[in-house]
């Protein structure tokens, strides 16, 4: 169902519209002001209420996640917000930092007291300057407006937000590889447990959330938790509130939406994208950033045993609300929100390749299965695509994915395997004509050495 | 050669420090705020600087620039140019715009131009696929780039003093 929202994105295209002026006037910071003066675990029940599925795309719902964490004790807690957005097809998180950073930074006040932290780290990728410069001036502003600092709003609760950079390594969005970058070490990813809430930050109680998770807070201390969670057409599978989605590729008006949770692909394409570029038909969608398998129209939502899935079935997953329990229940991922379109004009086998070698550069190299099989992944698709492969190394994609999956520390290697699998599976028919026209091509020169000038086919052979 | 600070970029440095509750967390911007300072790379010096500054091993910070892509081990040109090329970028025309590149600066990508100006370079995922093709000029992005866009930049780049 598609109902446009304005709660993050009203201040977008707005000239000045990310200072504080603005944003205090539409009362902004009165969320923080409200927060800071019940206590945490009010906080963190409105925050429940609200249904906050992480943003970040693994969907863990938020308040729950704050709920985790230790009471305050002799350790200092932080909230690390993870702004290393740079998931291939996902730009919604950049939208917040560069048009309504102070909606960032009084989440981290939020955030921060309801998980016992007075301190907040934004990891932005180092690529992002703008998100950065918007950011400390924010953080400036918010400073002298007594926001941050010793008694925000004359509370007891010292605060203090910091920016941090990465510098160019996909994997650091990954939480624990995160809070290694921000230790000062190389961004390989933890081995869990212990949990971040036991032991993240320079070893204390952590809590990392993503940018809009956390941005959206003081929206939900403004309307109510409840009120917020019931915006979403899907408040009744604990998937509350609006967000944005993205949506790229060959689409008429690509771009950043926010809307209700509950809308569908088929709307977020034609409606929010204004339909695919010239007009042609759709090859595949890939929901939420690369790491998602891709989706075909004619897919069919089939769940069985339950009530709630019932206006969906035999429907196309076109057709299905976004919600990151509707697509885990019908075998797909919703990810970020932010959806890569391609057309009939797209070579999926090519397009798979793409992929393959954007894993393969950022995996991280710790585990050896990720390490090689990223790589082996790719050399198989330069093969096939050169023509050069067989149909058994085609086969073997799967054995390499799926011995890929389960066997890494953190789910980068799933991330990586799952949608080679997907472009494998659901275009079989494009992969093997690569290998079929290979394989003619190879038999023809073979002939044409039985029969002709051996002496010239073999010299261009060579060549 | 040494590598050094001037008073004001000390202040700065502190600066940093002050974020974090210990010194190697200011690792990372640390090596940021000193290849900036030393015409976009890390020099063996660099290192070393910042291994002292920071009571790190220096073995700990060789570790963290060989992790990360954007700390250079090699000076580069004057301006460092990324050509996005991952799927949404790809899908909306990167490969033709990196070739162009490739072309009118007669270098791979990788390489630098013969007057040091500008270093080449391809970019996994930069965030901006929904205002594809783009590429990043040292810390600007270009957006929803045509070739004739590309021209002007490169343009600017190649003769401005």
């Amino acid at each position: 169902m598609l109902k446009r929202t304005e709660f993050l994105s009203k201040n977008y295209g707005v000239e000045g519209g990310w200072l504080i002026e603005p944003y205090v006037k539409s009362g902004g910071y009165q969320s923080a002001k409200r927060a800071l003066g019940m206590t945490r675990e009010q906080v963190v029940a409105e925050a429940k209420a609200a249904h906050i599925r992480g943003r970040g795309g693994a969907g863990f719902d938020c308040g729950t996640k704050w709920s985790f964490m230790p009471p305050p004790g002799d350790k200092p807690h932080y909230l690390v917000v993870n702004a290393d957005e740079g998931e291939p097809g996902t730009f919604k998180d950049r939208t917040i930092m560069e048009m309504n950073p102070h909606a960032l930074i009084e989440g981290c006040i939020i955030g921060a007291y309801a998980i016992g932290a007075h301190a907040a780290y934004i990891y932005v990728r180092d690529e992002l300057h703008l998100s950065k410069a918007r950011l400390w001036g924010a953080i400036h502003e918010a400073r002298e407006k007594g926001y941050l600092g010793e008694r925000p709003f004359g509370q007891s609760w010292a605060m203090q937000v910091y920016v941090h950079t990465g510098a160019g390594a996909y994997i650091c969005g990954e939480e624990t590889a995160l809070l290694n970058s921000l230790e000062g070490r190389r961004g390989e990813p933890r081995i869990k447990p212990p949990f971040p809430a036991q032991y993240g930050a320079f070893g204390m109680p952590t809590t990392v959330n993503n940018v809009e998770t956390i941005a959206i807070m003081p929206t939900v201390f403004k309307v109510g938790g409840d009120a917020f969670s019931r915006e979403s057409a899907l408040h009744d599978l604990g998937d509350g509130g609006a967000r944005l989605f993205g949506v790229s590729g060959h689409v008429k008006r690509p771009g950043v939406y926010e809307a209700a949770v509950g809308l569908t692909l088929r709307e977020l394409i034609y409606d929010l994208g204004g339909g695919i570029l010239d007009d042609r038909p759709l090859l595949g969608v890939i929901p939420g950033g690369s790491s998602c398998p891709i989706m075909l129209e004619e897919e069919i939502v089939n769940v069985e045993g339950d009530e709630r899935f019932a206006p969906y079935n035999g429907k196309s997953v076109l057709d299905l609300p976004m919600g990151v329990d509707t697509y885990r229940r019908t075998g797909n991922m919703l990810g970020t929100c932010c959806a890569i379109v391609l057309n009939d004009s797209v070579d999926p086998v090519r397009a798979a390749q793409n992929l393959a070698r954007f894993y393969r550069h950022e995996s991280c190299g710790q585990c050896t299965p990720c390490r090689e099989g990223c790589g082996w992944i790719e050399r198989l698709f330069d093969k096939v695509v050169a023509g050069e492969a067989t149909l058994e190394e085609l086969n073997q994609v799967h054995q390499v994915a799926s011995n890929i999956m389960g066997n890494t520390i953190c789910a980068f290697g799933d991330g990586a395997a799952t949608p080679m699998l997907a472009f494998v599976r659901k275009f079989r028919p494009q992969f093997e004509e690569y290998v079929r026209r290979g394989e003619a091509e190879r038999n023809a020169r073979r002939a044409a050495l039985g029969s002709g000038d051996h002496g010239r086919s073999l010299a261009s052979e060579a060549r | 050669m040494a590598f050094s600070l001037n008073e004001a970029q000390e202040r700065e440095f502190e600066d940093i420090l002050a974020r974090y509750p210990n010194q190697m967390a200011a690792c990372i911007p640390a090596l940021h705020f000193c290849q900036d300072a030393n015409e976009n790379w890390v020099s063996p010096e660099v290192i070393q600087f910042v291994a002292e500054r920071l009571s790190l091993p220096t073995a700990h910070v060789l570790g963290v620039v060989t992790f990360y892509t954007l700390f250079n081990q090699e000076k580069p040109g004057k301006h460092q140019v990324w050509v996005c090329r991952t799927l949404s970028c790809a899908l909306r025309g990167s490969e033709e715009i990196l070739a162009h590149c490739e072309k009118r600066l007669g270098v791979h990508a990788g390489g630098t131009t013969q007057n040091g100006r500008i270093t080449l370079r391809t970019a996994e995922c930069l965030a901006s696929c929904g205002s594809a093709p783009m590429m990043q000029v040292d810390k600007d992005y270009y957006e929803n780039l045509t070739i004739e866009q590309v021209d002007q930049i490169l343009d600017r780049l190649m003769q401005e003093a």
